[in-house]
């Protein structure tokens, strides 16, 4: 599952860090380092930590059997 | 427009490319079908990758920490394209409304955006630059291929260049455990985006860390082995160091060469557009079928006098790419401006740096809060008398109140009293910008035209 932070909104409360922590980490007291392809069965994880970050700075991608197409078939054309 | 019902024709069985296919190209496609847009969609793109994120390319990768290969943007949804991947754009013909394509092909628009982007600036000596062991940073692929050369355990790395992507790659090498050189030809890191004053404690971080760096010299040459592998650089004090992995990290050019002869305006600055991201041909006539955005797009600004500013910052590749997209649809009444106050982040050493706004048109500076040497503070820049930008060393919360003052052209020095001011923080001091006329680096924005002493037109007076 794909995921992306705006690290502009984010302002380092580390809430995702505490939700999935094998996914996203502190580096330094403010600054965020993440796993931009986290593991499927990570995604109730990282749902909690998509609706606990304050400032909403991230975006997982929708799961794929809940209707987004996905990539395959628009890349292979 | 749509009176004629052209436009509700467009949406519904109109033809757009969208050549670019990163950041920028992704979330524009986004953005059409989001908004209707029921045509043909076509995205071209000169890498084989699937649109990915460059920000985990300089940081995460090169810690070990992810792999290049799973960088992939995340979809917001499904944007049923015809993808061209792997196909660089080679010509437009604007008046046929065609991209021509490196394979010979052409591919017919009705609406085109160009979100081209930039690429790294190459070590300019191309016999040195094609030496094994030497790398520049930009693509998926580049990141692939110095991540697997810092795991090998070089002896020494010797970075060019001491700009953000410079600094972070020396931060993850030293992180790594790996021994670092940087050289850099201003006087400190960073002082292109941020000034002498900030630059002084990013040289600091680099020293602390146990970076070797140089300011103030330039590389005058790379030297190889009989093999065809880096082992040495020279600098212009005479001084040589030994290094077996070399990164140019000198930043970006913008790729606007497939439009030379185009009629476009196009050039070394990138493609200069409206508020509302519709490029300008070369003769300064606003286009109206040619959007731009991203990293290649230089535009107005009222915030900053209306300068034509090119940012290669990720949320200017995002918010100007939506805007584009709206506007590609949308009657002249309904477009937006994009007006998107500049901002980016940078992580090195362990510390969150960001900004707002552009520093870089400041000429005078005030920690407003926080101390540089305890590399924790706010830096405020003031341009005649206004809050032109800010920076944070790991103080990123306070930074949306700093955005607020740059948005309300507040007074400079900021009036207010601030929790934690420190005596270095009640008076002003000069930026200490290099001269832009003198090279280095570059910062991450660019202010309007050509610099001073870059005669790149001359004006001739029509003849009646």
């Amino acid at each position: 599952m794909r995921l992306v932070v705006d690290l502009n909104r984010c302002q380092g409360y580390a809430q995702c860090a505490f939700l999935a922590p094998d996914v996203f980490a502190m580096h330094g007291d403010e600054s965020l380092l993440y796993n931009p392809e986290a593991e499927e069965d990570r995604r109730e994880d990282m749902a909690r930590a998509v609706a606990a970050c304050p400032v909403q700075a991230i975006t997982v991608e929708a799961n794929s059997l809940d209707g987004n197409p996905g990539t395959d078939r628009e890349i292979g054309r | 427009m749509s009176a004629d019902g052209s436009l509700d024709r467009l949406k519904r069985e109109g033809r757009i490319v969208v050549v670019g296919a990163s950041l920028a190209g992704l979330r524009a496609a986004e953005t059409l079908r989001e908004e209707g847009f029921a045509g043909s969609l076509t995205m071209i793109g000169d890498e084989p990758y699937e649109p990915y994120d460059r920000p985990p390319l300089s940081k995460q990768v090169l810690l070990g920490r992810a792999t290049a290969d799973r960088t992939g943007l995340p979809r917001h949804r499904a944007i049923d394209a015809q993808w061209r991947l792997g196909v660089p754009a080679t010509g437009l013909d604007m008046a046929a409304r065609r991209v021509r394509l490196a394979d010979g092909d052409e591919v017919e628009y009705d609406r085109l955006l160009i979100a081209t982007g930039v690429r790294a600036r190459p070590w300019p000596q191309e016999d040195e630059a094609e030496l094994d062991g030497v790398f520049v940073l930009r693509t998926r692929d580049d990141a692939d291929a110095l991540e697997r050369s810092l795991a090998q355990g070089p002896r020494r790395v010797l970075v060019i260049g001491a700009g953000f992507t410079g600094s972070e790659i020396a931060s993850a090498c030293r992180e790594r455990g790996i021994a670092v050189t940087v050289a850099e030809r201003a006087d400190a890191p960073l002082v292109g985006a941020l000034g002498g004053v900030v630059g002084e404690v990013a040289a600091e971080l680099h020293r602390k860390h146990g970076v070797d760096l140089r300011c103030g010299v330039m590389v005058t040459r790379l030297e190889g082995d009989s093999a065809g592998h880096v082992r040495a650089a020279h600098f212009s004090d005479g001084n040589t160091i030994q290094a077996d992995v070399v990164v140019v990290s000198l930043g970006a050019q913008r790729n606007t060469e497939w439009l030379a002869g185009s009629g476009l305006g196009a050039g070394p600055r990138g493609i200069a557009c409206d508020a509302g991201c519709r490029a300008f041909d070369i003769r300064g006539i606003v286009t109206d079928d040619i959007y731009v955005a991203g990293d290649v797009a230089r535009s107005p600004h009222p915030l900053f006098g209306y300068q034509f500013l090119s940012l290669e910052h990720w949320g200017n590749a995002v918010a100007q790419a939506e805007t584009a997209a709206h506007n590609m649809l949308s009657d002249s009444a309904d477009r937006r401006p994009h007006i998107w106050v500049p901002a980016f982040w940078s992580s090195q050493f362990g510390v969150n740096i960001k900004s707002v706004g552009v520093p870089s048109m400041g000429t005078e500076i005030l920690i407003a809060q926080g101390s540089r040497s305890e590399h924790r503070f706010t830096g405020v820049y003031g341009y005649q008398g206004r809050v032109i930008g800010a920076v944070t060393f790991d103080q990123t919360k306070w930074l949306q109140f700093y955005q607020q003052l740059i948005e309300t052209t507040a007074p400079f020095p900021p009036a207010f009293p601030t929790v934690d001011r420190r005596p270095e923080g009640q008076q002003p001091m000069p930026a200490d910008f290099p001269d832009p006329s003198v090279p280095t680096h570059g910062p991450t924005v660019t202010l309007s035209g050509y610099a001073p002493d870059d005669r790149r037109l001359t004006f001739t007076p029509a003849r009646h």
